[in-house]
């Protein structure tokens, strides 16, 4: 069983909800990366998304865009975030870590030089937000022979044939974009993601996370009820920004603390 | 018999070049790579577009726009004194700067708008780099009465202020793009993200004959206009087609308009000329196809496009807005790869020099973007014998560069 599997059957068996933060990888610096992703474990994350910095991040909101500039500026790169997904397994080995990005510095690296380099650092799953199911199939039949978890996302505007092919592709878990817009934008309507659920479930035995405009502790509790787990991004990278090098892992620690324990009450 | 079997394997040829294929692949190039939530966008355009395209009322109403309010035909005209002046081969000149606003680009903003109006979209956007896609766009969507919001760098409103001036005019609001190198490439990221966030309301008119499917082959069937045009109007000039067909290309539009009308003639030679900026050797340049850049994914296709080792995409350089892009529509990349097309660049210096022997020779001031092929005719004229011909693309004509050409030229306007 996978990391990301192991860890959604033993949320299911205690009756709780996955918590998964997302941090752009050097940012604010690759030092301090590593220690973010433990104080995100510490303050009671379940699966990290691990943000790979692009030139050109054209689904994100301006915090997430601004975050992927600071960190190629510190000279992040897909292989430094490999490199630092190794660092974090020498003292974590079981939380599931997902990379999330775009396709182009995985096209320059090889899908199967990345999927073999995801095995060996301990990478579980990966999510590329501009290769759809259609444009996956290398990369799927990579990251399959190396066990690595395609996560796909599925949206309001996704309609029935293409959830039940994602339900075919997918494995670990299913992210659902929970509005029309980019990361960090507009507020969550948390209706549509009901009325939405059963068409979601219907197709997709995977466990079903919610991310996108979830801005505070009140909307991942209410977002928790409605599926398996909840994607909190842009809030963090924000905090992440507003400290500064001595603070920025406590205050991120006390945020997402702050969110796990309104996701349990 | 020999000559007949000749020629039915000259229509055998004909037959295979047929892209994109249904899923918009042009070979290993093109694609839908995009974000999910707008997927089900674009193939709703791909099957709008696909059912409007060949409907006699739709083909009637754009036939008639492009007559009567974008002014088609363009003329072809042979500019003899240039021609002279280099003592070879003769120069002619697909005039798309005579189209209404100014440049071909016009020619699918048209198109699109009449797609977005059977659509029901009453919402345009569009991005936009030296600003005649958006003053295209702008003049569409005031024809047809729809709300208009063009994206475009920073650095480019201040390299083409009268364009954004004119977009103002006609009633569209521009929105300053401040990320990244806050040229085309990072007002196409501003525009996606608009749509993602509007995507029912909003219909995206795409500049360039690039992104995902359906725009590469929606943007190319509405610039086709401009060669079966001149395929029309070549031999009735001079009873033949011309030896070589120019083009600029940034993403490659107004070439592939001038192109694909002709990939099956046989004996024409096609050549795209980009955007060399400060030289090839420099690396600051936008000439992805010449310096063999390295396939990669952006803006929703895979194309040669200029990144660096880690797959970032580098910043740009060319004196011209409008080609100042680091990827090049997706069917350029096939028809360099199956070597029906060539491509090669022109610097920034070579546009100028261009630019200034047609001002004076012909009493034209072309775009600085144009000017990129006429550099390259320039170049190879003299090399030919006088009877042979070379058809070069004038997409638009170079009023908003006034600014820049002054600058270059150390004159204050």
């Amino acid at each position: 069983m996978s990391r990301i599997d192991t860890t959604f059957a033993k949320l299911k068996q205690q009756q709780r909800k996955a918590l998964i933060p997302f941090i752009t990888a050097g940012d604010p610096s690759q030092q301090l990366t590593v220690p973010l992703m433990h104080g995100l474990v510490a303050a009671g994350a379940d699966v990290l998304e691990l943000g790979v910095p692009f030139s050109d991040p054209m689904a994100d909101g301006p915090t997430i865009q601004r975050a992927s500039e600071r960190a190629l500026k510190n000279g992040m790169s897909l292989r430094g975030v490999l490199g630092m997904v190794a660092e974090f397994r020498k003292q974590d080995a079981t939380t599931p870590v997902v990379l999330m990005g775009y396709g182009n510095p995985i096209e320059a690296m090889g899908w199967e030089v990345f999927a073999q380099r995801c095995a060996e650092v301990g990478v579980d799953g990966v999510l590329t937000v501009d290769f759809p199911p259609e444009e996956s199939h290398d990369a799927f039949e990579h990251l399959q022979r190396y066990n690595i978890a395609p996560i796909f996302l599925l949206a309001p505007t996704t309609k029935e044939a293409r959830i039940q092919q994602v339900a075919k592709l997918a494995r670990g878990y299913v992210y659902y974009v929970s509005l029309k817009g980019v990361t960090g934008s507009g507020s969550i309507d948390l209706s549509a993601i009901e009325d939405k659920m059963p068409q979601l479930r219907k197709h997709i035995q995977l466990p079903i996370g919610v991310g996108f405009g979830i801005r505070d502790a009140a909307t991942a509790k209410a977002v928790a009820k409605l599926c398996d787990g909840v994607v909190v991004g842009s809030r963090i990278v924000q905090e992440i920004e507003s400290s500064n090098d001595n603070n920025v892992v406590a205050n991120v620690v006390k945020l997402v603390n702050e969110l796990r324990v309104a996701i349990d009450n | 018999m020999r000559r007949r079997s000749q020629h039915s394997s000259k229509r055998l040829n004909r037959l295979t070049y047929n892209f994109p294929d249904s899923t918009g692949h042009f070979g290993q190039f093109g694609g839908t790579y995009m974000a999910e939530t707008l997927i089900p966008a674009v193939e709703e355009l791909t099957a709008q577009y696909l059912r409007f395209k060949d409907d006699p009322e739709f083909k009637a109403e754009l036939a008639y726009e492009l007559k009567h309010y974008v002014g088609r035909p363009s003329p072809i005209y042979h500019a003899k004194r240039l021609s002279e002046s280099l003592g070879g081969a003769q120069i002619y000149l697909k005039r798309e700067d005579l189209n209404h606003t100014g440049a071909h680009k016009i020619n699918s903003a048209m198109g699109q708008a009449l797609l977005a109006k059977r659509m029901g979209k009453k919402r345009v956007i569009a991005e936009t780099g030296a600003g005649m896609h958006g003053v295209a766009t702008a003049t569409v969507a005031a024809r047809f009465g729809m709300e208009c919001i063009v994206y475009m760098g920073a650095e480019d409103i201040q390299r083409q202020a009268p364009n954004v001036f004119r977009m103002k005019l006609l009633g569209a609001t521009v929105v300053p793009v401040e990320s990244g190198s806050k040229t085309l490439k990072d007002a196409c990221n501003e525009a996606i993200r608009d749509w993602v966030t509007n995507v029912e309301s909003t219909f995206y008119i795409f500049g360039t004959a690039a992104g995902p499917h359906p725009y590469p082959m929606m943007v190319r069937d509405f610039q086709s206009v401009i060669g079966n045009e001149a395929r029309v109007q070549m031999p009735e000039m001079i009873g033949r087609q011309p030896d070589a067909v120019i083009a600029c290309v940034g993403g490659g539009s107004n070439a592939i308009g001038l192109f694909h009308p002709y990939i099956e003639v046989p004996n024409v030679q096609i050549i795209g000329v980009e955007a060399g900026g400060y030289g090839i050797a420099s690396g600051k340049h936008a000439a992805p196809l010449t310096a063999n850049a390295k396939v990669g994914v952006l803006h929703g296709n895979k194309v040669n496009l200029m990144q660096d080792e880690n797959g970032q995409i580098i910043e740009t350089h060319s004196i011209s807005a409008g080609l100042d892009y680091p990827g090049v529509g997706p069917e350029h990349c096939l028809l360099k790869e199956i070597g029906r097309a060539q491509y090669v660049a022109a610097d920034d210096d070579e546009a100028i020099a261009a630019f200034d022997a047609l001002c004076r020779f012909e009493g034209i001031i072309p775009a600085l973007e144009s000017s990129h092929a006429l550099a390259h005719a320039i170049k190879i004229a003299p090399t030919m014998a006088k009877d042979k011909v070379l058809l070069v693309n004038l997409s638009g004509r170079g009023d908003k560069d006034m600014n820049t050409v002054a600058r270059i030229k150390g004159i204050t306007l």
